[in-house]
């Protein structure tokens, strides 16, 4: 257990370190992740200690990085590639969709893709245009890739040490307005069984039990649905929290053990609503516990907007205010 | 312009490169076979025959060998046999492949006619740890590299995506996204890089040098992919020759369409050296290549080649080549043909006789033949191959899918109707 709490930032350095102290074949590249430490410092002092054979700054091209990541696990390297900002990753998108994700599948299992992809998302920060996009659904349509968001400093730094150690590429999304939030950190060593697979990176996890109505998200919101829980319970309503963590594959037990019990559902995030994990979540909990639904499935997500100018974004975004209106919505029904 | 490749200096860029003018351009050999281009011309990019001064040639189309003093090369008559079978035996079951797709056995075939030189020349090139990434016509590189004819035909029978191992054989699977594999390419070098596989001294013995070759075509240089893999590269000093083979047309487009440069010229802007090589001459392509990796194994790539030739056939059996380009041009082509040059100079050269010319027909005849019994005799894989790979670690949910989709199948089987799994389990569910 670190001495003090630490940032999500900074927890994510410490997995960073911890899992290119454990393996050599373990590199990091991306733009500005050398010698600046990132954008975000999440890289901070790596090149530095591990020297830039380990520590990559590359050529300003997101289909170079991940094209050229491809190579490296074919060489047996395990890469972990930072796209700058959510809205830079669309020029490596090809190169995710058609080899990241496929390689695998193409080539009948000879060659593993252990890459990861880490893409700090979501708005809140007051940035220019594409620098605060929620792309993850894109991702998950993708048959091939895993999908996962942290939102607490634990998380981050054992959902990344997992990420790494899968033979699978995932996608790694960080909530860039949460890096500078600090919680505990226990990065103790764990036995070789639980570093090499610990549960969080994979798995959804009940933040917070509950009885009334539940209400699930991922990443930067989770905030957001603890202040809920507290309004809620000021109110006498007791909120059950979600936090989904792996957003491809879904882990739906724990939802649909919760929404068994409460019988509501309410989906929060930043994404446009159309086709999104949110929808996918509503039509999956339909399917599977239809008759435990006491209220249809509600959602608060973006609109089906480009990402306004960050003087609108607090319109944009879901806030406390939503999320209680959306519950009242599911019990009134 | 070859002779001062492999010059520092050169590696740094060199002046007077670029035809500023229709009169350089000439001088270039831009004008092809009718004179002076026209200015319109010199700004559309070179014409499909225009081989330019610059090309490397050592074999002519007339089956005369002649020495090259950037390129030097043994030549023995075991060499020059064994490449000429390579190239009949390659070119026969190509034709081969498109007659099984005119008879219904494949679902498309991508001929390689025309290019059997440009492909044996790099293919031999190579060494046991050398690692090549194919675009998806490179059936002579597959021949050079250990693949059985055999095993390209899933691809286009559609009972798989690659049936091969890449890994293995350091033959990556066929990429049909255009220019992908050229960044998949350049990280696979900077890979044997970062592993010190490369510049080791002749000491430690020189098979443990390794290096990359990519191959892609005229139309992939316009990818952003290629330019990227260029200057990943040349960044991070890895190994790898950018092999492309210019055979003039991308579909229905002429490469005037996508350059208005020679391609190897490219290169300079990277910041190394290129160079346009006879992709008909299978000698020079031989040399040229080997050049080049042995560049990139001792330390000093990246390179560029670009090897000149000529799509014969359509782009694929789909394609229709008369709705674009004339059949005169197709027949200055066939005068370049890459075998007959090799054929007209063992005869002449008194280096083989009538019996090996009938035997090397004879193995073809024999290769088609196996190569068409296997084809049709090429199950469909059964429905839950289509599950199999997609990761490499346990995915509950696609297998619940598996599951659910294998019971919906049962469901039809003779006997008591029995329902799949749970409600709306079956298909695409999840």
């Amino acid at each position: 257990m670190t001495a003090s709490p630490v940032t999500v930032a900074k927890a994510l350095n410490m997995g960073l370190r911890a899992a290119m102290e454990d393996d050599p074949k373990v590199i990091v590249m991306g733009e500005d992740v050398g010698r600046l430490g990132g954008v975000f410092r999440v890289t901070d002092g790596l090149q530095k200690d591990f020297g830039d054979h380990r520590v990559l700054d590359t050529p300003l091209a997101e289909s170079g990085i991940i094209g050229t990541a491809v190579g490296l696990a074919m060489r047996g390297y395990r890469p972990v590639a930072e796209i700058q900002f959510d809205g830079f990753v669309y020029p490596g998108f090809d190169q995710i969709v058609s080899q990241v994700a496929k390689v695998t599948y193409r080539s009948q299992g000879a060659w593993a893709m252990p890459i990861v992809i880490r893409i700090p998302f979501g708005g809140g920060i007051g940035a220019v245009e594409h620098h605060a996009e929620a792309p993850e659904s894109f991702f998950c349509h993708i048959g091939g890739l895993r999908v996962v968001a942290c939102s607490t400093a634990q998380d981050a730094y054992d959902m990344l040490r997992a990420a790494i150690a899968c033979n699978d590429p995932v996608v790694f999304f960080e909530p860039k307005r949460r890096y500078w939030e600090k919680g505990p950190l226990d990065d103790e060593p764990r036995s070789a069984a639980t570093r090499t697979r610990p549960p969080a990176c994979f798995s959804s996890v009940i933040r917070r039990f509950g009885t009334d109505v539940t209400v699930a998200s991922y990443g930067p919101s989770m905030p957001i649905l603890y202040a809920a829980a507290e309004a809620a319970a000021a109110e006498g309503r007791s909120l059950e929290l979600i936090d989904l963590r792996s957003l491809s594959p879904l882990d739906l037990g724990p939802v649909l053990a919760s929404v068994r019990k409460t019988g509501r559902l309410v989906v929060v995030s930043e994404a446009p609503r159309e086709s999104s994990i949110t929808a996918d979540l509503a039509a999956r909990v339909t399917e599977e516990a239809f008759y435990s639904l006491a209220a249809p499935v509600l959602r608060v997500a973006g609109f089906d907007i480009p990402y306004p100018p960050s003087r609108l974004e607090e319109e944009y975004l879901p806030d406390l205010d939503k999320v209680l209106d959306a519950v009242d919505r599911a019990m009134a029904f | 312009m070859a002779a001062d490749l492999p010059d520092a200096d050169h590696r740094a860029g060199s002046s007077n490169r670029h035809p500023t003018t229709a009169r350089d351009a000439a001088a270039r050999g831009a004008a092809g076979l009718r004179g002076q281009p026209t200015p319109s011309e010199v700004i559309a990019g070179l014409r499909a025959t225009s081989q330019g001064e610059d090309l490397v040639q050592l074999l002519s189309p007339e089956g005369t060998l002649t020495p090259h003093r950037d390129f030097p090369i043994d030549v023995s008559g075991q060499l020059l046999r064994g490449m000429y079978r390579d190239m009949v035996l390659v070119r026969r079951f190509d034709r081969e492949g498109n007659a099984l797709q005119r008879q219904g056995q494949l679902n498309i075939w991508v001929p390689l006619l025309g290019q059997e030189a440009a492909q044996i020349g790099a293919g031999r090139a190579m060494r046991p740890k050398d690692m090549a990434f194919p675009s998806y016509r490179e059936h002579g590189i597959a021949w050079c590299r250990g693949i059985d004819p055999t095993q390209l035909l899933g691809i286009f029978r559609g009972t798989d995506h690659c049936g091969w191992d890449p890994k293995a054989t350091r033959f990556n699977c066929y990429t049909i996204v255009i220019g992908n594999q050229v960044l998949n390419a350049t990280g696979y070098a900077m890979g044997q890089r970062l592993d010190g596989a490369i510049g080791t001294s002749a000491a430690d013995g020189e098979d443990s040098n390794e290096a990359t070759i990519v191959f892609f075509g005229d139309g992939a240089t316009s990818q952003g992919d290629v330019h990227e893999g260029m200057v990943f590269a040349a960044a991070f000093d890895a190994p790898i020759v950018f092999y492309c083979q210019n055979n003039q047309w991308a579909i229905s487009e002429p490469v005037g369409k996508q350059s208005r440069v020679p391609l190897w010229e490219r290169s300079t802007g990277y910041g190394f050296p290129g160079v346009r090589v006879d992709g008909n001459d299978v000698v020079a392509c031989l040399a040229v290549t080997r050049w080049a990796l042995e560049e990139c194994r001792s330390g000093n790539g990246p390179v560029m080649i670009e090897a000149f030739t000529y799509r014969m056939d359509a782009h694929t059996t789909s394609d229709d080549p008369t709705r674009y380009r004339l059949a005169d041009e197709e027949q200055h082509w066939k005068l370049l043909d890459p075998i007959e040059r090799v054929r007209v100079h063992l005869s002449r050269q008194g280096l083989a006789d009538q019996d090996f010319f009938d035997s090397v027909n004879a193995e073809a005849d024999a290769l088609a033949a196996r190569f068409r019994a296997h084809c049709i005799a090429m199950p469909t894989p059964p429905p839950e191959r289509m599950f199999a790979h997609v990761y490499s670690e346990p995915h509950a949910q696609l297998d619940q899918q598996q599951r659910a989709y294998l019971g919906y199948l049962a469901s039809f089987d003779d006997g008591p109707t029995v329902a799949a799994t749970s409600a709306g389990s079956a298909g695409g569910s999840r």
